[in-house]
């Protein structure tokens, strides 16, 4: 091999470059915050353009349990990462089955709303311009919840089969970047959809 | 080195089964097989599209022509914009990508290979989803095949009530697909480039290549995804009655232009900057020196690459904005000129004094400054808003905007397969039929492309499938259209030689240029780790500093 180490060596401190999954993870964010980003400003665009009712101040009641479900989730997810990051698998497989009830209830409560306003209300996503965007911005929100979800559950059951252990730790994390975003995009529908658009 | 060699000849002595080689393409997660199938499947939707061209430019040889009917012209102008963007120019780039930037790093893979291959089966199911629609786009309602509401398929075309049928479907869905796959790519070329650099490759060591790839990434992970959001929109009014463009219903068409221009315009910066990476690797070893003014490419990439997200709307000066939107896109968008213009110098700078050698990638390199940068002088005269309510949407658009992707980017490209086809295949190609295809492909762009500006500052709009006569139009359609039967023959020169060097070429060994980055220190072409050690640089130009102990680039940098 026509090595290049043949080159005097400034090796002095030893060659770490940042971990692939962080960055990847981070990567996917990135794009998620342009898709997200297009959605709020169609809806920031399109309050008060809508022809007929159901109007937003009519309907929607502020998910005030849901959101604070769905926020402490975040702090569950920290303390079974750190949890696992230290070794203690028992108290991480604790705090991430935590980690998907709440995400789990927060889903519930958004069916609830939904087949409230579908069901109560008359509101769909053919209704008027509302019922568009509230559907499609809160829609690819609890997609994403769901998603995330799935992957929970996913280590969830390789947890209780004893498969998880503490090198497994980066992963979790990693993960756990995605539900933090997932919540902090919650903050920002919330706020769009919940207070500025009613 | 040698023990290698011998097992490579070995593998290729012994012949496989048909079965095996095929299980082995579509089941690999090797990023230089990858590239490799993302170039070739490039290259089939290029002579798809390329035959759509040559439809269009036949029908417009003359007036009144009936070569096909204004329907099929629709869907050939449509079919023909979006493969060559998304199915053509995306995965090629996305190709030479793959399989140079881990050789240049000094890495074995790209960080998540099997990511990779999953962004490249994503992508090519897309093409195959969009050019399904020939067969499955007329639904049950008997309505057109191929899409045809234009490559930007600006609302209300789109609304079912306009494009009954399936076909819009298909082209929205094929987007969303590749999309994806897009992302996935971007995703996996930056966490490659921030995570896998050998020891030693600090930013600032790194290849040019590398650099602008990273850019090219970080943009698609911007730019891919509001178009991403504006698909979903789409597909949510076609498929569940929802009204985000339905203007009946107090929605706005001029929303989806936004969404489709703030991707649009940042994609033609993640076309054209790998295009600038091919020429910031092949010109300098062409001209024996190393590039001129590194800190400055890198500056004025990045540059480019935040402006470029404000420059969208200077596609929509004719729908109507007010004054300072008007104002706004045309200042940023002559600002842009200037990092590109500092590009252009910096290549300038590297051929000046240098030892220019003319083979052919650095032909097809020196005839892209040039072309560029009169496409650029282009794009700076439809910056200026009342200058494009003169004549957007006109032939001198089509004009400019092919002069930026076959001009610019094309041209590169060429010089690229041309540059890194004996790394890839091992093989040297043909010189003289590389000059063949250079020349005839250079007088056949500039017939078409000169020529099409006329028409254009004489009032032809673009998109109509035939005009009157005694306009003042028809000897440039004419020549437009000679143009392209020169261009075809280069390009068949083009694949012809490419097959024939690769059969019959001379073997070229590992680095037939004499060239400086870490890709042809390995095998031609390389093992499928890549480095039988990972090499340790400590400059820019690793290979410089092995040929030549005695004067070493680390000693200046």
């Amino acid at each position: 091999m026509s090595s290049i180490s043949s080159a005097p060596s400034s090796m002095d401190q030893p060659w770490v470059l940042p971990s692939r999954g962080r960055v990847g993870m981070l990567s996917l964010i990135a794009a998620e915050l342009a898709i997200f980003t297009i959605f709020v400003v169609a809806y920031l665009f399109y309050i008060g353009k809508s022809l007929t009712g159901p109007l937003p101040k009519d309907v929607l009641e502020l998910p005030i349990f849901a959101s604070i479900c769905l926020l402490s989730s975040s702090l569950t997810i920290h303390a079974a990462v750190s949890a696992l990051r230290n070794g203690r698998v028992g108290t991480y497989a604790m705090w991430w089955f935590g980690t998907m009830v709440l995400g789990l209830i927060f889903l519930g409560e958004t069916a609830r709303e939904w087949y409230h306003l579908i069901f109560d209300k008359g509101l769909t996503i053919s209704t008027n311009l509302f019922g568009t965007t509230y559907y499609s911005l809160v829609g690819l929100h609890a997609f994403h919840v769901t998603v995330g979800l799935i992957c929970i559950s996913i280590a969830m059951v390789l947890t209780l089969l004893g498969k998880v252990k503490q090198e497994h730790s980066e992963r979790a994390e990693v993960f756990s970047l995605y539900w933090h975003f997932v919540d902090v995009v919650w903050i920002v529908v919330f706020t769009v959809v919940y207070i500025i658009g009613r | 080195m040698a023990s290698e060699t011998i097992a490579l000849t070995a593998a290729h002595d012994v012949p496989q089964p048909i079965g095996t080689i095929l299980h082995d393409w579509v089941n690999t997660v090797d990023h230089k097989k990858l590239g490799i199938l993302y170039i070739l499947y490039a290259l089939v939707f290029l002579a798809i599209g390329g035959i759509e061209a040559t439809i269009m430019r036949i029908q417009l040889i003359v007036p009144h022509n009936h070569f096909v009917s204004p329907q099929v012209f629709n869907r050939m102008f449509t079919m023909h914009g979006t493969t060559m963007i998304f199915f053509v120019t995306m995965p090629i780039l996305f190709g030479f990508g793959n399989y140079l930037i881990p050789l240049m790093i000094g890495a074995r893979d790209m960080a998540f290979p099997r990511l990779n291959a999953w962004s490249f089966w994503l992508t090519a199911f897309g093409g195959l989803l969009l050019y399904f629609s020939f067969i499955g786009g007329n639904g049950l309602y008997g309505a057109g095949t191929a899409p045809d509401v234009g490559w930007f398929a600006y609302a209300p075309l789109t609304a079912t009530a306009f494009s009954v049928g399936h076909s819009t479907d298909f082209w929205t869905l094929g987007l969303l697909v590749s999309g994806f796959g897009s992302i996935g790519t971007a995703i996996n070329i930056l966490a490659t480039i921030v995570c896998l650099r050998c020891p030693g490759m600090t930013l600032g060591k790194m290849p040019l290549f590398a650099w602008l790839n990273l850019v090219m990434a970080a943009m698609v992970l911007l730019a891919i995804s509001p178009l991403t959001a504006a698909q979903m929109m789409l597909s949510l009014d076609r498929f569940l009655g929802a009204h985000f463009f339905d203007t009946l219903a107090g929605g706005s068409a001029v929303m989806w232009m936004h969404f489709f221009w703030i991707f649009g315009h940042p994609e033609v910066y993640v076309l054209v900057i790998p295009a600038f990476a091919f020429a910031s690797e092949i010109i300098p070893v062409f001209s024996r020196k190393p590039i001129f003014g590194y800190p400055v490419m890198v500056a004025a990439t990045i540059c480019i690459g935040f402006v470029g997200f404000s420059v969208w709307a200077h596609h929509m000066f004719t729908v109507g904005m007010n004054s300072y939107a008007n104002s706004f896109f045309t200042i940023t968008t002559m600002a842009i000129g200037v990092p590109t213009g500092i590009k252009i110098f910096n290549w300038i700078g590297t051929m000046w004094g240098g030892k220019i050698i003319f083979k052919t990638p650095m032909l097809f390199c020196v005839a892209f400054l040039f072309q560029f940068l009169i496409a650029g002088l282009t794009g700076i005269m439809l910056s200026a808003a009342p200058f494009d309510w003169q004549l957007g949407n006109s032939y001198f658009v089509v004009a400019h905007f092919h002069y930026v992707i076959v001009g610019g980017i094309l041209f590169t490209l060429f010089g690229a397969f041309y540059y890194w086809f004996p790394k890839m295949s091992g093989r040297m190609y043909n010189e003289t039929l590389g000059k063949w295809h250079f020349f005839l492909f250079f007088i056949g762009f500039h017939l078409t492309f000169d020529f099409m500006h006329v028409p254009g500052l004489l009032g032809m709009p673009r998109r109509i499938y035939t005009y009157e006569p005694g306009r003042g139009w028809e000897i440039w359609n004419l020549i437009c259209t000679i143009g392209v039967f020169f261009q075809i023959a280069g390009t068949f020169i083009f694949i012809g030689n490419l097959l024939w060097s690769y059969f019959k070429g001379k073997i070229a060994g590992n680095d037939p240029w004499d060239a400086w980055t870490l890709e042809w220190s390995t095998s031609s072409p390389p093992v499928e780790y890549n480095f039988a050690e990972i090499p340790v640089v400590k400059s820019r130009r690793p290979l410089w500093d092995i040929k030549h102990p005695e004067d070493p680039d680390w000693k200046y940098e």
